[in-house]
């Protein structure tokens, strides 16, 4: 075996989860290296590192690097243009 | 009560002495990858170091291995808290390799096919403290681990001895690479448990 297996982004859900308020498991990220856009849950993430990194299923470009510390995370989110997120409904007007 | 804690038993929570603060001993090689493993045919393999000035040191795979070999024995720590002791190599001091470069820099930064990049201070590369290794345990480096060459440097974490290296670019500034950019420690000594920034 010369490639390392990846996961899917959907694992993401519960690392992010720490982080975000909202569910990310339905935000969409644009891969800044290539445009590409598409599900946080379809990045190939690599798991048997330092840290979590997520890359783009396009063009292989890291989108994303969450290093979880002890007391602390590092989310390094250079290689996203743009994150989409769900968010609650605002009451309209205002 | 009735739970029983490492804790108590009396022993210190590591009886190796020999391994830094917060890791445990591992027979087995872990595989560690922040990516696709990238594919590097040796016919068309080179390591460059480039100094400060633009000049440029480069050698193919037939010249690398003409020259003289080391075959180090080290123990080596992860800073996923894995640690191997007395692992083989062999391959070329970094010693060797910068024996005809002229340069005042202070830092290096590995660069490798892949992508991934790892900053160390240049002095951390020399006087025996490092090598570019091509095999392990007596056999070619396996792909997974880095090969066909691999930085060693085992007294830093091993995140710092970079898997498929390319080149080292010297530099009069110190520039963070992969996961020093991503929290992890600048220098990454494993005895100071230097695992995160500001360790």
């Amino acid at each position: 075996m010369t490639t390392l297996p990846y996961v899917d982004g959907n694992m993401l859900d519960g690392p992010l989860g720490e982080v975000f308020a909202v569910d990310m498991s339905t935000a969409t990220g644009r891969c800044a290296h290539c445009g590409a856009t598409g599900p946080v849950a379809a990045l190939r993430v690599y798991s048997h590192a330092p840290g979590l990194v997520a890359r783009c299923p396009t063009c292989t470009e890291v989108m994303m690097r969450l290093v979880r510390a002890p007391e602390r995370a590092f989310l390094d989110l250079r290689g996203t243009a743009l994150l989409q997120l769900p968010m609650p409904q605002v009451p309209a007007g205002g | 009560m009735g739970i029983i804690t490492p804790g108590f038993s009396g022993r210190p929570r590591s009886a190796a002495p020999e391994l830094p603060p917060g890791q445990y001993l591992t027979p087995d090689f872990p595989v560690l990858s922040a990516g696709p493993t990238p594919k590097v045919p040796r016919d068309t393999w080179e390591f460059v170091i480039t100094t400060e000035t633009g000049a440029e040191h480069r050698w193919s795979w037939d010249e690398m291995m003409a020259l003289p070999q080391q075959t180090p024995t080290v123990d080596i720590h992860c800073v996923t808290r894995w640690s191997k002791l007395g692992t083989s190599w062999q391959g070329v001091s970094l010693d060797t390799l910068f024996e005809d470069v002229d340069t005042a820099a202070d830092y290096a930064l590995a660069h490798c096919y892949g992508g991934y990049t790892t900053n160390l201070p240049l002095d951390d590369l020399l006087d025996g403290q490092a090598w570019l290794v091509h095999t392990f345990d007596g056999e070619e480096l396996p792909a997974e681990h880095g090969g066909p060459a691999r930085l060693l440097v085992p007294h830093l974490y091993f995140w710092k001895s970079a898997k498929w290296v390319r080149g080292i670019h010297l530099g009069h500034e110190d520039t963070p690479g992969f996961w020093e950019t991503a929290g992890y420690h600048d220098y990454g000594d494993p005895w100071r448990e230097q695992r995160y920034q500001g360790d």
